[in-house]
């Protein structure tokens, strides 16, 4: 074998060759870690608007969210690796949000839950309306819906199980030693209007050039 | 509304040259000068005996160059209200004086109208930003005054069909994102002003005592916007002696999404959906408020069928509310979870109602104008009278063996946070509130719509005016709720279920009107002003959740700051329409 | 005596223990992954442990339940997809939230317009899943799916191909509107022949 087909054998879901199926079982270090870590998700109880009532429901005696895991809400972003995203996202609300994102310990992952935290929703065209959660926070998986039903909430959840799954504990950022991926996200500011400060050349730059009187049309 | 002529007289006559009647077409009520607003207010309130100030709301008159301020006047003894106006040039500074003396009621929404509108109230005792944050750009409720995203002035957009190839707002919009600065603005240059500076200020000021030679000082405690038991974002700034409540201001806005100035841009169906977002346990109650306020405008009569399924959907709401509530009341004051699970799993039963003949479980988007949507499935009214007839009684039945004679329970809620008759109407409190003050005024009672003059039901009221007696006031209500039920259950009649067709464009003529339901949290009103265009020129929605908190610091005073949770429980918020 | 209301709350919860055994006795093997199991768990005389085991087993949804929009096209007999969309725009005009856009297809020889669309778009992201849109189509052309098994890894714009379904999908899910929708077209196929029978004779 090659040293590239042998690095992939550190892959989860490594697919057993034909010929060899049924004499050798694969387990990684990745699959043990990936288990555990897929089985704990503990999401913060965090709600924002309708959709939170739907999570609510999720984590209540029908769809009991406890089977897989995931049942312990905390309120403190310290303890808990999943931050449901359940709601319109407000431009008031935004600096908390990345706030408490911010204090989540690694590794830590954001589910946008409904059409408005992932863009805007019916009320993107809203004035304190973040057009989704993405614009500030990485996001991992995407429910559409409004509200999505619990049951596609667990779905969604499960989706996030499958990404849990797929990542390799050789290349996953938080013990990459690289200290700029983990990075805090730098808290947006309530100005005239929430002002990222990411993005502070690009707004100078656009209102200084709206500020300038139209050229004069050049003369022929 | 109509206004009995003896008033005319006396209204126009007793104020010559400050009153005149509103003669718009479409329109009714008196316009006041507002320097004699405070006095006629005094003379509603006294001498007529309209005590009851339920809505108050700005009006952006941007062709007559006027802004304009409406309120909405009942007697708690029962009957229609009265409508004022007050009027005032739309140059800056607009001063209007406050009626916070008059009604505190108007306090926080005082507050709502400067935020949005920038009318100045003199003399208010806390006039600051609402729900948008101290130091934001413009009053965006003024029709001049245009979003980061804004298409068109109304919907529907003509970018959307023929030729509608999909673009993203933010393509559009001059920052590439939901933001609008000045022109020549510079974040670099800029200072910023500690939007929370104001916030503190306005709180009470407390000096550090020194008592037997150890000093004591007090605290700020800032509770939410991410707080497990604030029910959603909503946050209160609180000041501490020890554990002791001093002072305590609530600041909301965390989910102001804008309900009323995308309301202005809908068309008048459009803003059907929408209020399901407003108080999103209840979305057929919220329905009906906003259909009653246009089908007044219109005029037209609903299909006597659609009267009764909106009565069933709507008490079948207030039950699966009033169980939440419940629930989560008992979950703030510790009882981790267990009547909260049993609550959901009757309110999931329920839901799937709403489910299967709307189509959604929360958000149901079930009425249209002069009736509903859809007719009630064979199903799903078999699935409705096996809940009234036996699983609901029984279940309420368990609710109260679980908990009402429980001593934790009862040493926590009773003699605690107590709100008088006196002050529940002075602060305009509404619905289960209100009632549980000893105050027994319902609007299905008070001021009939529907079908509700036709069943036999009592009003609930409890006259201690504690906590208890507004847990107590829940349980009362289902039971009511559910003798409701069964009457409208038999009585059922054949027939269609609207008395128009169903179409997506609609004429509503000029004019205003306020239309209010008794929602399961209290009075949810809607104050529709029409031009008689295909859109709404006001669209102002008056939600129990709002005008309830501003007696949060009048109850929280002097409490403990564990019991201060329970309080927010009992009043029964929710963000939706808390902040709009 | 103090202590006793506690007592009678947790002979409630006690009450709602033993009956989740007795019920799991009374229906032994055929209350869990099984269709009348889920029906009597969601039925109004349930009693006991009343969890859906999502995703083993799924509660059914009701016919009427809406999630996101899906335009319908008729199957020809050579595979081709005959869209019943005429690109009228009154879903975009009912629309709330404008989040449907059409582009009005044209016949490239003539420029003229064709009833057939060149461009359909509904944004996921926006739509709130309020059904005006197949509420008030005259074509019976977009309906709303019950598919809300649609979380993915990024966000979602739903172009033509994306939102095309076959009838036989919509008659799958809604039985019973398809078939009142079906009645009512032969019916009126049936009233356009009568009054067109006489002329022609």
């Amino acid at each position: 074998m090659k040293d590239e087909d042998l690095r992939d054998l550190n892959l989860p879901g490594y697919e057993i060759p034909p010929e060899l199926a049924g004499q050798l079982a694969i387990t990684t270090l990745d699959r043990v870690y990936n288990f555990g870590r897929r089985s704990s998700i503990w999401p913060m109880m965090f709600g924002l608007a309708c959709c939170a009532i739907e999570m609510i429901c999720a984590q209540a005696g029908r769809y009991d969210m406890a089977r897989f895991g995931m049942e312990v809400m905390r309120p403190s972003p310290r303890q808990s690796d999943v931050m449901i995203v359940a709601g319109t996202v407000t431009k008031k609300m935004m600096p908390a949000i990345v706030r408490l994102y911010n204090q989540m310990a690694e590794p830590k992952y954001v589910v946008a839950m409904g059409a408005c935290a992932s863009g805007g929703g019916p009320f993107k065209e809203g004035y304190n309306v973040v057009a989704g959660i993405d614009k500030y926070l990485p996001v991992d998986v995407y429910i559409p819906g409004c509200p999505p039903t619990p049951q596609a909430l667990v779905a969604g959840m499960i989706k996030l199980q499958e990404k849990i799954d797929k990542q390799s504990i050789k290349h996953v950022r938080w013990y990459d030693g690289k200290k700029e991926d983990s990075v805090a996200v730098a808290i947006p500011y309530l100005g005239p209007d929430l002002i990222d400060p990411r993005r502070i050349p690009e707004i100078k730059a656009k209102s200084m050039e709206l500020a300038q009187p139209p050229a004069p049309a050049a003369e022929a | 509304m109509a206004t009995p002529a003896t008033e005319t007289l006396d209204l126009a006559v007793k104020f010559p040259g400050a009153v005149r009647a509103d003669t718009r077409p479409g329109f009714s009520g008196w316009v006041v000068a507002p320097e004699k607003l405070l006095e006629f207010a005094a003379f509603v309130r006294d001498e007529l005996g309209y005590d009851y100030l339920v809505n108050l709301c700005g009006v952006d008159n941007l062709p007559e160059g006027q802004m304009e301020v409406v309120y909405n006047v009942y007697k708690t003894t029962g009957g229609p209200g009265l409508i004022f106006k007050t009027q005032a040039a739309r140059v800056d500074p607009i001063e209007i004086p406050s009626l916070v003396s008059i009604w505190p009621g108007a306090e926080l929404q005082e507050r709502e109208a400067w935020d949005m509108y920038g009318i100045r109230f003199s003399d208010h005792p806390d006039l600051r930003r609402i729900l948008m944050w101290e130091g934001f750009a413009g009053f965006p409720l003024r029709k001049d005054w245009k979003e980061a995203f804004h298409d068109e002035e109304i919907k529907p957009y003509k970018s959307r069909w023929p030729d509608g190839k999909h673009t993203y707002a933010e393509k559009r919009s001059a920052y590439g994102d939901n933001i609008n600065f000045e022109p020549g603005f510079d974040p670099e240059k800029w200072v910023p002003t500690d939007p929370e500076e104001a916030l503190y200020a306005a709180l009470k000021k407390y000096k550090s005592e020194e008592k037997d030679g150890i000093k004591t000082d007090h605290i700020i405690v800032n509770m939410g916007p991410q707080h497990p038991s604030t029910h959603g974002v909503f946050r209160a700034v609180v000041i501490l002696d020890g554990e002791t409540v001093l002072s305590l201001k609530p600041v909301m806005g965390y989910l102001h999404r804008n309900h009323e100035k995308i309301g202005e841009r809908n068309t008048f169906l459009h803003n059907m959906p929408y209020t399901d977002r407003l108080d999103y346990f209840n979305s057929m109650t919220n329905n009906w408020g906003y259909s009653m306020a246009v089908e007044k405008l219109m005029g037209i009569q609903v299909a006597e069928r659609a009267e009764y399924i909106r009565v069933i959907m709507s008490e079948l709401s207030r039950i699966q509310n009033h169980m939440i509530l419940i629930g989560m009341l008992l979950n703030d004051l510790g009882a981790y979870f267990t009547p909260a699970l049993y609550a959901f799993e009757e309110r999931e039963l329920i839901l799937d109602i709403f489910e299967a003949v709307s189509g959604s479980r929360m958000m149901c988007n079930y009425f249209r104008f002069g009736g509903v949507v859809r007719d009630i499935d064979e199903t799903s009214l078999r699935k409705i009278k096996d809940l009234v007839f036996d699983r609901l009684p029984r279940k309420i039945e368990e609710f109260d063996r679980l908990l009402t004679e429980n001593e934790i329970i009862v040493s926590r809620l009773k003699g605690q946070a107590i709100l008088t008759s006196e002050d529940a109407i002075a602060y305009s409190m509404s619905g289960p509130m209100l009632r549980a003050a000893g105050v027994p005024y319902d609007i299905r009672r008070a001021d009939p719509y529907g079908v509700y003059d036709r069943f036999d039901f009592d009003v609930a009221v409890r006259h201690n005016c504690d906590m208890m007696d507004r847990y107590l006031i829940r349980l009362d209500e289902m039971h009511q709720s559910v003798r409701i039920l069964e009457q409208a259950v038999r009585q059922l009649p054949e027939g269609p279920i609207s008395s128009q067709k169903p179409s997506y464009q609609i004429k509503v003529p000029a004019g205003e009107a306020y239309g209010r339901v008794e929602g399961p949290k209290g009075e949810l009103g809607f104050y529709v002003v029409s031009n008689g265009k295909a859109n709404p020129w006001r669209y102002h929605v008056r939600t129990p959740s709002f005008v309830n908190l501003t007696a949060l610091e009048k109850m929280c005073v002097g409490t403990k700051i564990a019991d201060f949770v329970a309080i927010l429980g009992s009043i029964d918020i929710v963000l939706g329409e808390l902040d709009r | 005596m103090n202590g006793k209301g506690i007592l009678k709350g947790m002979g409630v919860t006690l009450q709602r223990f033993v009956d989740t055994y007795l019920d799991d006795i009374r229906w032994w093997g055929k209350r869990y992954y099984t269709p009348e199991g889920i029906a009597h768990r969601s039925s109004t005389n349930t009693k006991g442990i009343f969890t859906i085991q999502y995703p083993e087993e799924k509660l059914p949804v009701p016919e009427e339940f809406r999630y996101k929009p899906f335009l319908l096209y008729e199957e020809g007999e050579k595979g081709e997809k005959n869209i019943r969309c005429t690109s009228c725009g009154i879903c975009a005009k009912a629309c709330p939230t404008q989040c449907i856009w059409i582009v009005r297809g044209t016949d490239p020889a003539t420029g003229r317009p064709v009833p057939q669309p060149a461009g359909f778009w509904i944004d996921a992201d926006i739509c709130m899943s309020c059904g005006f849109c197949a509420e008030f189509c005259p074509f019976d052309a977009i309906k709303m799916d019950h598919n809300y098994e649609v979380a993915s890894y990024t966000r979602n714009l739903m172009d033509i191909d994306e939102l095309m379904k076959p009838v036989s999908y919509y008659a799958g899910i809604r039985p019973l509107n398809y078939a009142r929708e079906e009645e009512a077209r032969k019916a009126k196929e049936a009233a356009k022949a009568a009054k067109a029978a006489p002329a022609a004779g």
